[in-house]
């Protein structure tokens, strides 16, 4: 059975188009275009200013006082003290730069330096470096600034420095949480088990998954320091002698009533840079962490469906016919992930629907629930409850069937219970939806009744509890509780035991089993386990591909299964009888590898 | 054979309790086993059993608070730093989940590589043994320009293993490499791992909650129940006749896929559980 496996393997599917590099991203955004090429624009302007401004930013010539604009020589003008206005907004360019790289630059190193330590170290290191850094946060960032302009000599360079160090606890939260979401990944405890050692770890596993949200960061605060510079020198703190939008912004303002003019330029290209910085950081964090899906295909669900050939009044329960459905592709045109799948499922039936991983299973299951994600479309095809078309029916109108006829048992019973409420709450207010008119006291009675049901031995304790002190076991029977409360038509579970031991597993099927005969509900079983299905379903429906490959009588399927992929399947089931025999290969002292 | 490969003896693990002074919570309760060169022991438990934690005090991601843990009769229970990175020369694992145990942002080249070139290998003899990996765990040689998300969950188990595997190791601790992947796929690297084994000799710790699996696999067994190892024995004799009632409610519990032999089984385990809670309530009663 082993010998010939190795040669065995599925294609390799690229997933090409979905994944794009962040340069091809950032290049069909728009946005990221224009903020980009605003900013190479200025940051070539700032460069080349010594060469393109035409006098020096602080001679001053009486004749140029306040010149008006076109004046030959003052493109822009000259403002009070009669100094030419382009030239210093363009000198004034390469003051903003620095000041956003020194900003930047220092809160990066330190910011992301200690993240990494304060993330990956032992606990001890941990508190002492969050300890310093909610110190530095308590300064009070711009007094402090002002108060050491004796010390810095008003040098905007060493003044952004300390700004810097001011903004480091910022990135050094966002470098640390990434890394105590990160650290505990298991390639990082690969890495460790193959002997990397810690510094490479922290460099080649660590950060560099972390850097998007260090990029974005670094982008916003870019912004923040020049705009932090602009204030300083507008306050007047720094020296006079260097140009910066901040002082040209001061001078224009104590001329304001002359010539009002003054103060639109550097005001413009302060605003034009800061705001290039920030939505250049808005369109980086779409493009490095993904932008959220567009909605509004919803709206086209339903009326686009084609209704199937065969229209003939149902008699099953729930009939599930031609349906289609579909997902926006990364080209924009919907691709089919399920195919004309169609289905029976009789009163008081049990039918697994079972295939492997992306066989649309799970999507043929929500769509009986009436919870597609939001994308989803439904192309073809019906789905009928008792006659009902759920399909045709609206969102109001869906909630009416979904919880009452038709009910729902998840895989993750804990993910599907709010950890903020107690269990008690969360079962009372589910039936009282669904009933409406129902007491609270009421309610409560029923769902106690119906926890001893489900077989939990202190139902009062549990009520009471929050899920977080239940076991996976105890919180699928609480959900099994909730499910059934209403006395469902169809019970619709999705893998209901993958999460569980294989002992609770049992349990939980014999439960689901009891209800089904008690209250003659039909249960729609997805899942991949075949030993689940032979345990509890009469009839099995088997999908590949968004397909339906086989339908069948549990036993007749089991027993002669006339699609490939079914005997495929069947076939790769480690089957009860193989023990492995083969004695272990002592290997010869001499082959030992070196 | 003298002397097993790994010999952990009465190991006990706690980890720290939730909350202000809160006591440590013992979840080994001194565990002893043993692997033998070329062997396969199978660790099979439910989940809070422990079972997880005993391949990692073996790889030295948990330190354990008593009991001894040899290799090769070298005590390795409190290796640190360039000692035990020295130990991944002969020491490795394949974890449960191929989506988060590779690394998203390398190539396939690069992390196979990184162990050997850890190891002292040059880029070059590196590249050359990647090479060979890829074809020994069956991936066409053009995977190595990939990155993991462009492979399905059972091609990434297959690099996940032949990572193990790239610097020679003489044990492998797999921690329920299959769990995540789908039927047809299990099997296939089931098989792999089992052909791996008859060409190399490593030996396997494979620690999962399957039976079947591990029936498959194994040719020793040992069963750990609430953190304590409760039956060992040979793979047939643990999973055909069990002596420990949990392993019997084990056993019974996994469902066949044969829907007539299933409702047999149901019924057995049905009679199982009502026995055995009759002991106890004898036993309940003599206490």
């Amino acid at each position: 059975m082993s010998a010939n496996i190795t040669a065995v393997v599925d294609p390799i599917t690229p997933k090409d188009a979905v994944r794009e590099s962040v340069t091809r991203k950032l290049l069909r955004d728009p946005q990221a275009l224009i903020a980009g090429s605003i900013l190479l624009v200025i940051v070539v302007l700032g460069v080349g200013s010594p060469w393109f401004a035409s006098h020096d930013p602080n001679a001053a010539s009486l004749d140029a006082v306040n010149a008006p604009v076109g004046t030959p020589g003052y493109l822009l003008g000259g403002d009070q003290s009669g100094r030419d206005i382009l030239s210093r907004l363009l000198l004034s360019i390469p003051t903003s730069l620095f000041t956003a790289v020194i900003g930047v630059s220092v809160a990066v190193i330190i910011g992301v330096t200690f993240g990494l330590i304060g993330g990956y170290s032992r606990k001890t290191v941990q508190t002492s470096t969050e300890w310093v850094f909610s110190l530095i946060q308590t300064f009070p960032g711009l007094l402090l600034l002002i108060v050491l302009v004796p010390l810095t000599g008003g040098d905007y360079r060493i003044t952004m420095a300390i700004f810097g160090v001011l903004l480091a606890p910022g990135l050094y939260r966002i470098v640390r949480n990434q890394v105590l979401s990160v650290k505990n990944e298991l390639y990082v405890d690969a890495a460790r088990v193959s002997g990397v050692p810690d510094s490479r770890i922290l460099g080649r596993h660590i950060l560099f998954v972390v850097r998007s949200p260090i990029i974005i960061a670094a982008a916003f605060l870019a912004g923040a320091c020049i705009g932090i510079q602009a204030g300083l020198a507008f306050l007047g703190l720094g020296s006079t002698l260097v140009p910066s939008f901040g002082a040209m912004i001061s001078d224009a303002f104590a001329n304001f009533y002359t010539d009002p003019l003054q103060l639109v330029w550097p005001s413009a290209l302060l605003g034009l840079l800061t705001a290039s910085l920030v939505l250049l950081g808005n369109s980086l964090r779409d493009a490095l962490e993904g932008a959220r899906p567009k909605s509004g295909s919803a709206s086209s669900r339903g009326t686009t469906r084609q209704a199937p050939q065969n229209t003939a009044p149902s008699v099953a329960l729930l009939d599930v016919r031609d349906l289609a459905i579909a997902y926006p592709g990364p080209d924009g045109k919907p691709r089919e992930v399920v195919s004309y799948v169609s289905f029976t499922v009789g009163a008081g039936e049990t039918v697994g629907l079972v295939g492997e991983s992306g066989s649309g299973k799970t999507q043929t299951a929500f769509s009986v629930l009436g919870v597609l994600p939001r994308e989803a479309i439904v192309t073809r095809g019906s789905i009928q409850l008792g006659g009902l078309e759920l399909l045709d029916l609206s969102e109001k109108d869906k909630r009416a069937v979904r919880g009452r006829r038709i009910a729902y048992i998840p895989q993750e019973p804990m993910s599907n219970l709010d950890p903020s409420f107690t269990i008690g709450q969360q079962l009372v207010e589910g039936i009282r939806c669904a009933v409406p008119g129902l007491s609270r006291r009421e309610a409560r009675a029923t769902m106690m009744g119906l926890l001893e049901r489900v077989g939990i031995t202190d139902p009062d304790r549990v009520f009471s509890s929050y899920p977080h002190q239940i076991s996976g076991g105890m919180a699928q029977r609480v959900l099994i509780a909730g499910a059934v409360a209403t006395r469902p038509e169809v019970l619709i579970a999705d893998e209901p035991t993958t999460a569980l031991d294989v002992t609770v597993q049992a349990e939980i099927l014999d439960l689901i089993r009891e209800l089904q005969a008690e209250m003659g509900m039909a249960v729609l079983l997805v899942t991949h386990n075949f030993g689940v299905v032979a345990d509890i379903c009469s009839r099995i429906v088997v999908m590949q591909s968004g397909r339906v490959v086989e339908e069948g009588d549990v036993r007749d399927v089991f027993a002669s299964p006339t699609d490939p992929y079914t005997q495929d399947l069947l076939s790769s089931i480690l089957d009860e009888g193989t023990v492995r025999l083969d004695p272990p290969r002592t290997p010869e002292p001499v082959e030992a590898q070196k | 054979m003298s002397e097993p490969l790994l010999d952990v003896n009465d190991i006990r693990v706690a980890f720290p309790g939730r909350g202000f002074r809160a006591k440590p919570v013992e979840v080994l309760h001194g565990i002893s086993l043993t692997v033998n060169e070329g062997e396969t022991l199978g660790i099979v438990g439910e989940s809070g059993s422990g079972k997880t934690t005993i391949g990692r005090a073996v790889l030295g991601l948990v330190q354990p608070t008593s009991g001894r843990i040899r290799f090769r009769g070298r005590d390795i229970t409190d290796l640190r730093g360039n000692d035990r990175r020295a130990l991944a020369r002969d020491i490795q694992v394949v974890f449960q989940d191929p989506y988060t145990s590779l690394n998203p942002s390398m190539t396939i080249e690069e992390i196979l590589s990184e162990p050997l070139v850890t190891l002292g290998a040059t880029k070059h003899d590196a590249r050359a043994r990647v090479r060979s990996l890829l074809d020994q765990v069956g991936l066409p040689s053009d995977a190595a320009v990939r990155r993991p998300r462009e492979f399905s969950g059972g091609q990434r188990q297959r690099v996940a293993i032949a990572r193990a595997l790239a610097p020679g190791p003489r044990l492998i601790v797999c921690d329920e490499p299959v769990s995540a992947l789908d039927l047809s796929t299990q099997a296939r690297v089931l098989d792999l791992l089992i052909s791996i084994q008859r060409e190399t000799g490593v030996a396997y710790l494979f620690v999962t909650h399957d039976l079947s699996v591990v029936r498959h696999i194994s040719h020793r067994v040992a069963v750990v129940y609430r953190g304590d190892v409760v039956e060992t024995g040979s793979a047939a004799a643990v999973t055909t006749d069990p002596e420990h009632p949990y392993t019997q409610r084990l056993l019974l519990a996994a469902p066949v896929a044969n829907p007539e032999e299933q409702e047999k089984r149901r019924a057995d385990r049905r009679r199982l559980l009502e026995i055995q809670r009759q002991q106890d309530e004898q036993a309940g009663a003599v206490v």
